[in-house]
């Protein structure tokens, strides 16, 4: 694992979906044995590249998620390495039962990329717009969860999808998102990466989240408090010597997700904490709130996922250390 | 030997079969008689003269395969595998039982011979699609054999993995539908009728469709499945007309899902079976 940190707060001209099916074009090249299979949903991906060069195993299962995940296991079982793309709506909630049976508790290797996670989903509005769709996947056992934030580590983490076992779940931002990495990087499965160190509180963020967490850091330090910024790309299997390192080193803790707060990366960072290193953990994220429509920036502001909102939250976990006069 | 006399010999089969089937379920009790009985003829033909099976080992690469999406089923098939030599039919009676191999659902991760997993109706269509299409994309001949349930005909996958399959032509792809008239919760006419019918659900769909006057008869079956082979560019749905807990004497006359009969009638029931049997093998090999 070797990265280079950019984070030049500038979008990136390629999106995270090129970044998959760039790690795709290797994978099959490679690979005879790998597929995929799309809903109805390939223009959204530009998959038809995967089947202009590979028709054989490119195959589209129109709009039918329950039966395409179910097909991607019975591949799977003849030998073969399944990857089904829907949005993430689709993707979780409207096959979960196929995926949790067919793929998970049967051990199959198939890998589930649910695009547009979150408020992403922007102008698709409510009814596209998955605040849970991780949280789905993550109460399988032994399933993968990953939100990638950018071109270079979906690319990366695809590839290493390959190598897993079992089910996986991807949250894909499709469209054009700020680097942070730059084109040199590569990650680990369920190994944080740690940005930046500090002394009196730790970030820890993924996918669209990184960028704010970034932007956040820059403006604690502003003000004389030195953050740790924590990339927790993969949600399942946490890196929970991390979140253990994080909490002894920095005495609280702040989560940043694209996701319901409750049930996705901040719980799962506070199952550890509550476990074995108890300090004061605050979560940006979704709360208990449904999806709705407009432009990606509103939705951020509307749903409380800014820097600002991250530099709050800091203050308030730091406020909450014991005997803290701050 | 010719065919009449592999008939004789499937018809066999097919009382062993029901025999071992009340034995697995007798072992634990309780269970999903009534659907699995009603497979007994069904399991003879294939495991008995059709599939391509190497029992010795169970995941040969050019196999055919079996999904059994009625996952509830399950006993017939552990029955059926069992006495093809899988495992000592003797392990299957261990059935429900903690840390057993033989679940009431069928799993692939722990019985030999069992190629997917299933008890989520509907999941085993899907996955039988996919299997087909993966050992097509893989250069295999393979066929696979998938079995659903009139009741399990409700489901709304069942249709997802029907034009699936026929929009990929997966000729290698039969279905046999286990049309025996009967749901948990009553006969299928009341619980969820079919319209037109299954058959003609699958043959708008795009399939090869036929009809089995008589599925608990194993040459009526081995015949559809012979012409399902020579259909080249879609698959085929043989619809079998069987009658539920056929030779169970508690649960044929009844057509219960799941039955807990009393130990009496357990004894009652193996009896007959065994008797039935026994008249079966002297009828064809003229004993």
């Amino acid at each position: 694992m070797a990265y280079t940190l950019l984070a030049t707060h500038k979008t990136d001209a390629r999106g995270n979906r090129d970044g998959y099916i760039a790690a795709m074009m290797g994978l099959m090249e490679a690979h005879k044995n790998i597929v995929h299979i799309d809903c109805d949903l390939m223009g959204c991906i530009n998959a038809g590249k995967l089947l202009k060069a590979f028709p054989e195993r490119t195959f589209n299962a129109g709009i039918a998620e329950q039966n395409a995940v179910g097909v991607a296991a019975g591949m799977a079982a003849t030998g073969m390495i399944a990857f089904v793309h829907s949005f993430g709506c689709f993707a979780s909630r409207r096959c979960f039962d196929q995926a949790f049976l067919s793929a998970g508790y049967s051990k199959l290797p198939v890998h589930i990329i649910g695009s547009d996670p979150g408020v992403t989903a922007a102008f698709n509005g409510a009814t596209h717009m998955p605040f849970e769709d991780a949280a789905l996947y993550m109460t399988a056992p032994d399933a993968v969860v990953i939100d990638s934030c950018d071109y270079v580590q979906t690319k990366s983490l695809t590839e290493k999808l390959a190598d897993v076992q079992g089910l996986s779940y991807m949250r894909l931002i499709r469209k054009e998102f700020q680097t942070i990495y730059g084109d040199d990087s590569e990650f680990e499965i369920g190994k944080g990466v740690t940005l930046k160190t500090g002394n009196d509180v730790t970030i820890i963020a993924s996918g669209i989240m990184l960028d704010e967490a970034l932007k956040a850091e820059e403006q604690l330090d502003a003000e004389g408090i030195s953050a740790t910024v924590i990339d927790m790309h993969t949600w399942k299997p946490l890196d929970e010597e991390l979140v253990r390192k994080a909490a002894a080193e920095t005495g609280c803790i702040v989560t940043a997700e694209n996701h319901q707060a409750s049930c996705g990366l901040g719980s799962a960072v506070a199952n550890v904490l509550a476990k074995e290193c108890p300090v004061p953990l605050e979560r940006v994220g979704i709360q208990e709130r449904f999806g709705q429509v407009g432009p990606r920036e509103f939705l951020m502001e509307e749903y409380h996922l800014l820097a600002a909102d991250i530099v709050a939250a800091a203050k308030k976990a730091i406020a909450r250390k014991k005997g803290n006069n701050r | 030997m010719d065919k009449s006399e592999r008939m004789k010999e499937l018809r066999i089969l097919a009382e062993q079969i029901r025999v071992e089937t009340l034995k697995v379920i007798h072992s634990r009790g309780f269970g999903h008689v009534g659907g699995s009985m009603s497979l007994a003829d069904a399991m003879a033909v294939l495991y008995g003269e059709v599939m391509r099976i190497d029992p010795a080992n169970p995941r040969w690469e050019d196999r055919d395969w079996f999904v059994l999406s009625k996952g509830h089923g399950g006993p017939v098939m552990y029955a059926t595998l069992g006495l093809k030599g899988y495992y000592p039919i003797e392990e299957a009676y261990t059935l429900n039982q903690p840390h057993t191999r033989f679940p009431s659902h069928t799993d692939r991760r722990m019985t030999p011979g069992v190629d997917l997993t299933t008890g989520s109706l509907g999941q085993g269509m899907s996955e039988a699609a996919g299997a087909a299409l993966g050992n097509k994309v893989q250069g295999r001949d393979s066929h696979v054999f998938v079995v659903i349930g009139d009741g399990e005909a409700d489901e709304g996958q069942v249709w997802e993995a029907a034009q699936f399959a026929a929009h990929y032509g997966l000729d290698h792809l039969i279905c046999l539908v286990d049309d025996n008239k009967r749901q948990l919760d009553g006969t299928c006419e009341e619980v969820m009728s079919h319209a037109k019918g299954i058959g003609a659900k699958f043959d708008a769909f795009g399939w090869n469709v036929m009809d089995v006057a008589d599925g608990n008869e194993v040459e009526q079956i081995y015949d559809a499945v012979m012409e399902a082979y020579t259909v080249k560019g879609k698959p085929t749905c043989i619809v079998l007309h069987t009658c539920k807990g056929k030779g169970a004497t508690f649960a044929e006359p009844t057509g219960a899902h799941s039955s807990q009969p009393t130990e009496a009638e357990w004894t009652e029931a193996i009896a007959a079976a065994e008797a039935r049997l026994e008249a079966v093998t002297a009828r064809e090999r003229g004993i």
